[in-house]
């Protein structure tokens, strides 16, 4: 066992600094951790308000509140700061804590590029969000910026794309550190296959993250030299085309997709296990899987794009490639369930958001298949099944693992551990609330609703109104989140070093919350 | 189940506030350019104090880095982590320009030939490289490959023997091979640069020219930015290399800024091929 009382560990570092600078000026992977899952939960209430005004808009049919063009800023700032500001940063803040904690690292590889890496992000995201206040309001051409309307746009429309330049430097830099902590700072015995799933995750989403962050600066740069330098990267009378800012794009956004799910499978493959009290079933195949889909997230891009138009072999070579993801997805559908097989199964909260994730997600995935092929496509493009779609993959995939993932470490994180039954209310609430918000949608856009639009027509009014009431049940809902999170922040139980029997992971070992540096000099792993 | 090894330990810095002011630069330094864009008389000053604080943390940080470095807190699983930082690093940036290349092979190879195909929009328009596309009516005289930018090509390899060279000299010792090849490699550069842009000078396009112009001016640009970066580099290497800083052993900063000048270097072959020659 490791214990913190080493004399050497005593002498190794300064002590905890305290304070405002404790914060501001950390190198410490814990204390950076804890920023960015703190700012990225502000960034979850902030987009979640708007997803409210949405909704509200959306709750009847007719102009109720906003015109047209703020509805349209609304969608826009919603979609790009979930992504980039709520769901990214808090998957980072969980590298942050547990990748050096899983692998027996004492901190990140660089500790004070770890820290500009936050702190750029509150840089980013004030710049973004200011952006509501300048003449013109906020971008509202959807979050994927498409030229032409996006060339047209006031100065907000720059101040996104350099906030999103900040952003990318942001999570590139990120990255880096990741994947050289991982590579480079495992503890003696502990090879790339003894790591835990959620270390590899989240070593191929670092590997996806460098490789696709830069192509969307170079999209967004030409986006800023067509506004104001004069260059036709995107206008077809100079000889560019908008299409190609499609196909860079979502070179990046695909890939992107992954990166928000890819260390979100890690969470469940971690959570899985412990409360089936089961070894992962299929560890090996799990990595590979995981690798698999990282590789094919390169060339299946252009699905983004049927309705855009392309070559009828360019739509079956897309339609082909996006359908064989359906394998090694379900190669780890299959293995989590086969961990639940005789298992002595538990129902604490973060098992039960694993357990939706496992659920939903597959529906989400189903829903992805159908969108995968291209007739269907092109009458689905645009509609309400999109946004039932990627809600289904993003929310109960990506979000709802979060909060899961934030469960299960919480009592290690504190030292306390949180309200079971809250968060069990939580968790129904959130799942049955979701479902009402999110699967009429499906309903909505088979029926032909369009996306992006503050009015519908009549038909579609039952649906948006039962759409509607369940948002507002989700989005109160995360209120008991806040209050639960902050509660065990303050106190509670004590938790012990290992609150779930079934845990086998390096930072069980450690004291909960862990010493402010743990393994300074690294355990040996058999 | 697990005992303690008896390795080094790894090097954690102590809390720096260098990272909170590179934010605020990049803050200012963002805020500042989108004021700038759109007119706003702010803009320039806000930018030049972003620059300012940029320069401030560089100096700060890096100079912390190299206290650190000279007073032997890097262990080797310390230089390991710089190794793959910068392996990775210039993989970003590798990924970085084939988005601008992406851009040229998909403007040449698949937006002209359709553009030339609608026959309706513009029956006179022929997909003929390099084009400045069909609603500019412009006529286009290239960049000669074998006049200047074959010059340069032949500059910019030679400064990548130089810098070898160099690296050889600190390996065995030979300071001043090793002063004199990084001189050598940093006047190259510095070559390259002039005759870049007096190249441009004299270009008979410009950046709004179309298809041809942006993607030209864009690559180059970018490759012609990261080499006056790779520049300034060397010329800290340099600089360092004068006070003594590296050992036959030890000296990652120099590998590093030489992997960079590489990286450079493999760019403007593929910019030479694709931009300038075919």
């Amino acid at each position: 066992m490791y214990t913190a009382a080493d004399p050497a560990d005593a002498h190794a570092h300064d002590h905890a600094p305290s304070g405002f600078m404790r914060w501001v000026s950390s190198t410490n992977h814990k204390d950076i951790g804890t920023l960015y899952l703190w700012f990225s939960l502000f960034m979850f209430f902030f987009a979640g308000a708007l997803a409210m005004l949405i909704r509200a808009e959306l709750f009847q049919p007719g102009l109720q509140f906003f015109q047209p063009a703020f509805f349209n800023q609304l969608t826009t700032m919603h979609g790009l700061i979930m992504i980039f500001g709520a769901i990214m940063p808090s998957l980072v803040g969980f590298a942050n804590w547990q990748v050096p904690l899983m692998i027996g690292a004492p901190d990140m590889a660089f500790p004070r590029l770890n820290n500009w890496s936050f702190w750029l992000l509150p840089a980013a995201g004030t710049l973004l969000i200011s952006s509501f206040f300048v003449p013109g309001g906020a971008i509202a051409g959807g979050w994927t910026m498409y030229p032409p309307l996006f060339i047209q746009g006031g100065i907000a429309y720059d101040m996104s794309i350099l906030s999103l330049h900040i952003l990318g430097i942001s999570s590139i830099m990120g990255a880096i550190n990741i994947i050289t902590t991982i590579l480079n700072m495992r503890a003696p015995g502990m090879t790339l296959m003894k790591m835990p799933l959620f270390v590899w995750t989240w070593l191929i989403t670092a590997f996806l993250l460098i490789a696709v962050m830069p192509v969307l600066a170079c999209a967004i740069t030409m986006l800023l030299t067509d506004r104001h330098f004069g260059t036709h990267f995107f206008d077809a009378a100079g000889g560019g085309d908008p299409v190609m800012f499609q196909h860079l794009f979502w070179f990046f956004g695909h890939p992107e997709v992954y990166i928000m799910i890819l260390p979100a499978f890690g969470i469940v493959s971690t959570i899985i296990p412990t409360f089936a009290r089961k070894p992962l079933f299929g560890y090996v195949s799990m990595v590979y899987a995981v690798a698999s889909i990282a590789f094919l997230s390169f060339i299946v891009w252009a699905h983004h794009m049927f309705a855009t138009g392309m070559p009828l072999g360019g739509q079956l070579f897309f339609m082909y490639t996006t359908m064989l993801i359906a394998i090694p997805t379900g190669v780890k559908v299959f293995n989590w369930v086969a961990t639940l097989w005789r298992g002595s199964i538990t129902f604490e909260t973060p098992m039960l958001f694993a357990l939706a994730f496992v659920f939903l997600f597959a529906i989400g995935g189903f829903s992805g298949l159908v969108l995968a092929l291209v007739p269907v496509d092109i009458q689905l493009q645009d509609t309400y099944y999109v946004v039932a779609h990627f809600h289904y993959v993003l929310f109960s995939g990506s979000a709802m693992s979060i909060m899961g993932g934030i469960y299960y470490w919480l009592p290690k994180w504190t030292g306390h551990m949180y309200d079971e039954k809250l968060g069990k209310i939580h968790f129904w609430l959130t799942t049955i609330a979701f479902n009402i918000t999110f699967f009429p949608m499906h309903f909505l856009g088979l029926a032909g609703m369009p996306r992006r639009i503050p009015d519908y027509a009549l038909q579609f009014a039952d649906f948006n109104m039962i759409a509607s009431l369940g948002g507002f049940l989700l989005g109160a809902s995360q209120l008991l989140f806040l209050y639960n999170v902050i509660q065990c922040v303050r106190g509670g139980a004590p938790a012990g070093n290992r609150p779930w029997e079934g845990a086998d992971t390096l930072e069980w070992t450690q004291s909960s919350p862990p010493p402010y540096h743990s393994f300074v000099t690294p355990p040996i792993v058999k | 189940m697990q005992e303690h090894a008896t390795s080094d330990t790894y090097y954690v810095p102590p809390p720096s506030i260098w990272p909170l002011v590179g934010s605020v630069a990049l803050l200012a330094l963002a805020s500042g350019f989108a004021l700038l864009l759109n007119k706003f008389s702010a803009g320039p000053y806000l930018m030049a104090l972003g620059m300012g604080i940029l320069l401030i943390m560089l100096f700060g940080w890096f100079g912390t880095v190299i206290h650190e470095s000279l007073a032997g807190k890097y262990s080797d699983q310390v230089d390991t982590s710089f190794r793959w930082g910068m392996a990775w690093f210039i993989f970003s940036e590798v990924a970085f320009f084939s988005g601008f290349f992406g851009a040229l092979f998909y403007s040449r190879i698949i937006a002209m030939p359709m553009l030339a195909d609608a026959q309706l929009l513009w029956p006179d328009f022929h997909a003929i490289w390099p084009s400045a596309g069909p609603g500019l009516k412009i006529v286009l005289t290239p960049v000669d490959a074998w006049g200047i930018p074959a010059l340069n090509t032949l500059i910019l390899l030679s400064s990548g023997a130089t810098v070898t060279w160099a690296h050889w000299g600190l390996q065995k010792g030979r300071q001043f091979q090793l002063k004199l090849g990084l001189a050598l490699t940093i006047l190259l550069g510095v070559l390259f640069i002039s005759l870049q842009v007096h190249e441009y000078g004299e270009a008979a396009f410009s950046i709004r020219d179309g298809i041809y112009g942006a993607t030209f001016y864009m690559l180059t640009g970018f490759h012609g930015f990261h080499v006056m970066l790779g520049a300034v580099m060397l010329s800290v290497i340099f600089f360092r290399a004068v006070a003594g800083h590296f050992t036959a052993e030890r000296h990652f900063a120099f590998e590093a800024v030489a992997w960079y000048w590489h990286f450079v270097d493999v760019i403007w072959l593929l910019l030479f091929i694709f931009v300038y020659w075919l």
